[in-house]
């Protein structure tokens, strides 16, 4: 190869030192830009906080250490890319430098422990027991989250939506009935698999924030995982512990929910019914829905009387449409009032032309 | 007749058509011994899934017969004359010699590749309707059977059909030119690992066709979820199979070749790099894959044969499924990326003009990833469930596993530092490479974090990093490698401003692609959802413009590589100035790759040593006498 010149290590220096000035000047811009960035959802619980600023924290540490490769790489690929004449030149030959490369090895070790170390005692922190705490059983089966509260005479009060008092520490217990489900509301910052066969446990405390979080399964569940969404409503204690004696008069005064006493077809359709909405999974053109999780009921209504379309609600194992599984379907009769049925049947014969 | 004695494909659809006959007689006869009905006026639904299954699993291996990757090995066992020497089925002097069992390590690089990419085209065509889909909330184009289908397929083609496979296919090429082999170790199991590759992406992606539609569990088909729906699933457990045997045939096939099959004077310090990073992927695919075949094998007998391995109400366990896939997947991210560390190694120290910085810090780095790698797959699995403290040590193994990373991306940068570098296509995608995959690193810690992970698996920030990790990572340096060995392997010169634009454009696509999911992933949309909130609208539909832009990238590469592969300008033996041994040899190399062979002397990065060499090819007469390729008694001569 073509001889070389010496290398000069103070032209050397020099430019390591205007390149790690860039570097650190970008990389302080690189850090406020990320920490200026609105990332999480409202927090509703005491765990977001700590989990928060664990993620400013991995932020602060992380974007310099990106900003550093993307300047060193930007840096050489301007200047000492390979200029007119320099087509048979080759670099000098440097094979490596020992002290370099335990820095190199020793820091990031030195910083990894030390994030690992912090994030320990955060997942302490979060996961701590607490007095007063609260029990709810959470099982889910597909495609619908249903929520367990310890009732005065032993026995539990069944809940479609979850409701929760504020500022208070509660410990899910979660089950599953057929697949792996995952219990997350974004806004606790928490979620724990349901697995089928074992209890899974997640302690989360409400804080002083009231008002509705979505419920969201995130482990895929099968047809109807999207739709798998439901709602939690932190709420004052004296609102939660009416909501509970609601609750506790059973499905049939109550409707349970966010769909009591509702008896507009359409309304139930769309949105009020529970477990999940009708329209999640079916789609029908008057009602504007395109779920493909269940049958088009555009199409399929027309062949059934009044009585099949009922039990179809009601029962819907009973009889399961070619091409599509049993079990997919909640049982309708279980969480509907009978007013509520005739309603959705109702509607449903009147606009598919019946 | 003489078409359907002679080994080949029709030979091969032959016996396939009577090995699905064999099968069904099979079902049948068993069927009607344990007394079950098989037809009702047709062939009950038992009986066909019965017969579907099995033939699944054999009629491949009738068609395998057929195709002729036995034929010697059956000779060889019945006593007939068989001759080690037979070279009749080696090299390619014709465009069919690519559609048979060849044992030119050569042809079978080329088969690989070409077939991996012809998956990854199909993978890629189903995430573009999968982005179509999410352009916006609601269902537009498909069902949520065919969305599941769409994803799961997508990711097990992409994953077991493409990555993995094109790392095999390059390193089949290069590998033994660089180590100064005339082939690998064992040229027909070599045959059999590639054309078992075509019958796992076909099984998969033909699920699409199975009754209740394809496959739709992910590419982790969760127990019990798998093992509860229709016959599609079955699809994925057996694919999975003959591709995962293809996988450890061939990385078994790497470690004999390169343990025992080196040239003169081949030290393992002399090795280039990407021949250590592939002795470390096979270790780990030989070492894990038998875990992922264990695991769907039991899915199957769950599925087909009623056992309880995963059914919580036959006290089988839930968890174990996700233990034993994941002892495998973790390290399989490993097997996707190892190879591809190899080949920035290959093209930044030639591109830049300068000996790789820390080259037994390179190399011990990645035996470092190999033993790491076992020791971290719980944390796919914190919020699952498990056992609490095992999370802890997992976080730290996790993070602790940056270290022997970070050290290789510290090296390549300061190979950089001072060189001449020549900015041309291959050299484009290593840099690229170089920040991209440091992005899904970083992200990679954060999600080692147990209280963040908490809060983010099973989010949309996951497919962000594992995109940054396996696009930006793996795809980025297949694509520096296929562009850098293109003239060794064709013959002819790649477009190089079409090859600038296919990376530009791939660059800048694939970052608006999937630089924001980290943002909806955190924000809270969870990950294989075909309908999510009005919330998240705007940057799905971004994502996916930006994904188009990136399907359109990829077809220039397609355009270039066919392009230039029929017409491009003829490349010379070594048109980068390489020191590593395959550019010592014409491109592309004759069929028995080296007329001497040649003599290690150096280590193969000594760019700027003045008179430097790594290998130099002995003079006729010293060399030993011609003998054909395979007979060589390689241990005499050293």
């Amino acid at each position: 190869m073509s001889d070389q010149p010496p290398v000069d290590s103070r032209e050397s220096r020099a430019q390591l030192r205007t390149m790690l000035l860039i570097g650190a000047v970008a990389s302080v811009l690189g850090v406020v830009l990320a920490l200026l960035i609105d990332w999480f959802p409202v927090p509703a619980s005491t765990q977001a906080g700590p989990i928060d600023t664990l993620w400013d924290v991995l932020l602060i540490a992380s974007v310099p250490v990106f900003v550093l490769v993307e300047t060193i790489v930007l840096y050489c690929a301007i200047k000492f890319r390979m200029r007119p004449g320099e087509e048979l030149k080759d670099g000098p030959p440097i094979h490596g430098n020992t002290r370099l490369e335990i820095i190199w090895t020793a820091i990031p070790a030195i910083l990894l422990v030390g994030l690992c170390t912090y994030a320990y005692v955060v997942l302490i922190d979060i996961e701590k027991a607490q007095a007063n705490t609260m029990d709810v059983r959470v099982v889910g089966e597909q495609f619908t989250w249903t929520f367990y509260y310890p009732g005065e005479d032993g026995e539990e009060i069944a809940s479609p939506q979850l409701y929760l008092p504020a500022d208070t520490p509660v410990n899910f217990t979660v089950q599953s009935k057929d697949v792996i489900h995952d219990f997350w509301v974004p806004a606790f910052r928490m979620k724990i698999d349901a697995v089928p066969g074992i209890d899974t446990h997640l302690r989360v405390t409400t804080t002083e924030r009231m008002g509705e979080f979505p419920v969201v399964c995130a482990e895929l569940c099968g047809l109807g995982h999207s739709t798998m969404r439901q709602s939690a409503h932190v709420m004052t204690r004296e609102d939660f512990d009416a909501r509970l004696a609601e609750l506790a008069e059973g499905p049939q005064a109550g409707g349970g929910g966010g769909g009591e006493g509702e008896t507009d077809g359409e309304t139930l359709f769309t949105q009020a019914a529970q477990p999940t909405a009708c329209g999640s999974c079916h789609a029908l053109a008057d009602a504007g829905t395109t779920g493909t999780t269940g049958p088009d009921l555009d199409a399929v209504v027309g062949d059934f009387s009044e009585e099949e379309l009922r039990e179809a609600i009601v029962d819907p194992d009973a009889e399961v449409a070619e091409g599509f599984q049993p079990g997919l379907m909640p049982r309708y009769g279980d969480s509907l009032s009978e007013e509520q049925v005739d309603a959705l049947v109702q509607y449903l014969m009147e606009v598919t032309g019946r | 007749m003489t078409r359907l004695r002679a080994p080949g494909l029709t030979r091969g659809a032959l016996f396939f058509v009577i090995g699905v006959l064999f099968c069904a007689a099979l079902v049948l006869v068993i069927r009607a011994a344990y007394g079950f009905p098989s037809f009702d006026g047709g062939v009950t639904g038992n009986a066909q899934n019965a017969i579907l299954i099995v033939s699944l699993l054999v009629a491949p291996l009738f068609f395998l017969v057929g195709i002729g990757a036995f034929d010697y090995w059956f000779y060889y066992m019945a006593g007939r004359p068989t001759r080690p020497e037979d070279h009749s089925s080696h090299g390619a002097y014709s465009w069919k010699d690519y559609f048979r069992v060849n044992t030119d390590h050569k042809v079978i690089g080329i088969q690989y590749v070409v077939t991996s990419f012809f998956f990854m085209l199909v993978g890629g065509l189903l995430a573009m309707i999968v982005r179509a889909e999410l352009a916006a909330p609601g269902m537009q184009f498909v069902d949520s059977n065919a969305y599941n289908g769409l994803f799961s397929v997508h990711a097990s083609l992409m994953i077991f059909l493409f990555i993995i496979p094109v790392f095999a296919g390059l390193a089949n090429y290069v590998l033994p030119l660089m180590i100064g082999a005339p082939d690998m170790a064992f040229p027909r199991l070599n045959a059999l690992s590639f054309w078992m590759l075509p019958i796992g992406g076909i099984m998969m992606a033909a699920s699409f066709f199975a009754p209740g539609g394809s496959f739709a569990t992910g590419w982790t088909a969760y127990a019990p979820l798998s093992t509860d729906v229709p016959i599609g699933q079955m699809f994925f457990t057996i694919g999975v199979q003959f591709a995962g045997a293809s996988s450890i045939a061939t990385a078994l096939n790497f470690l004999v070749t390169i343990v025992t099959m080196r040239a003169p004077g081949m030290s393992f310090w002399r090795m280039p790099l990407l021949v250590w990073a592939n002795f470390s992927t096979s270790l780990l695919v030989v070492i894990a894959t038998p875990f992922i075949a264990a695991s769907q094998f039991f899915v199957l007998f769950d599925y087909a044969l009623g056992f309880n391995f995963f059914r919580s109400e036959g006290d089988g366990d839930v968890l174990m499924y996700q233990h034993v896939f994941w002892f495998y997947s973790h390290p399989a991210v490993y097997i996707m990326m190892l190879p591809g560390f190899g080949i920035i190694s290959e093209v930044i120290s030639v591109k830049a003009r300068k000996p790789i910085f820390g080259y037994r810090m390179m190399a011990f780095s990645l035996l470092a990833i190999v033993l790491l790698g076992f020791t971290v797959w719980a944390h796919h699995m914190f919020v699952s469930g498990m056992q609490t403290w095992i999370r802890i040590p997992m976080m730290v193994t996790t993070a602790i596993i940056a270290v022997p990373t970070g050290i290789k991306i510290f090296s390549w940068l300061a190979t950089l530092w001072r060189g001449v570098l020549h900015l041309d296509t291959p050299m484009l995608f290593a840099l690229g490479f170089l920040t991209m995959f440091t992005l899904g690193g970083i992200s990679g810690v954060m999600l080692a974090m147990v209280p963040l992970t908490i809060h983010v698996s099973d989010t949309y920030f996951i497919v962000a990093h594992i995109h940054y990790v396996l696009y930006g990572g793996s795809l980025f340096t297949i694509f520096a490698g296929v562009y850098y060995w293109f003239p060794k392997m064709t013959g002819r010169m790649y477009d190089e401003g079409l090859g600038k634009l296919h990376f530009w454009l791939t660059f800048v696509g694939f970052n608006l692609t999937f630089g924001p999911m980290h943002l909806i992933g955190v924000q809270g949309m969870p990950r294989r959802v075909a309908d999510y909130p009005e919330q998240f609208a705007t940057w799905n539909l971004f994502i996916t413009l930006s994904s188009f832009l990136l399907g359109i990238a990829t077809l220039i590469f397609v355009y270039n590589t066919v392009a230039s592969w029929r017409s491009g300008a003829r490349a010379e033996a070594n048109p980068w100035r390489a020191l590593t041994l395959e550019w010592q040899v014409s491109s592309p190399p004759p069929v028995f790759n080296f007329d001497h062979i040649p003599l290690v002397v150096g280590g193969p990065y000594e760019y700027g040593v003045p008179g430097a060499q790594h290998g130099i090819f002995q003079s006729p007469a010293e060399a030993r006498p011609k003998q054909p390729a395979g007979t060589a008694d390689r241990e005499s001569e050293t």
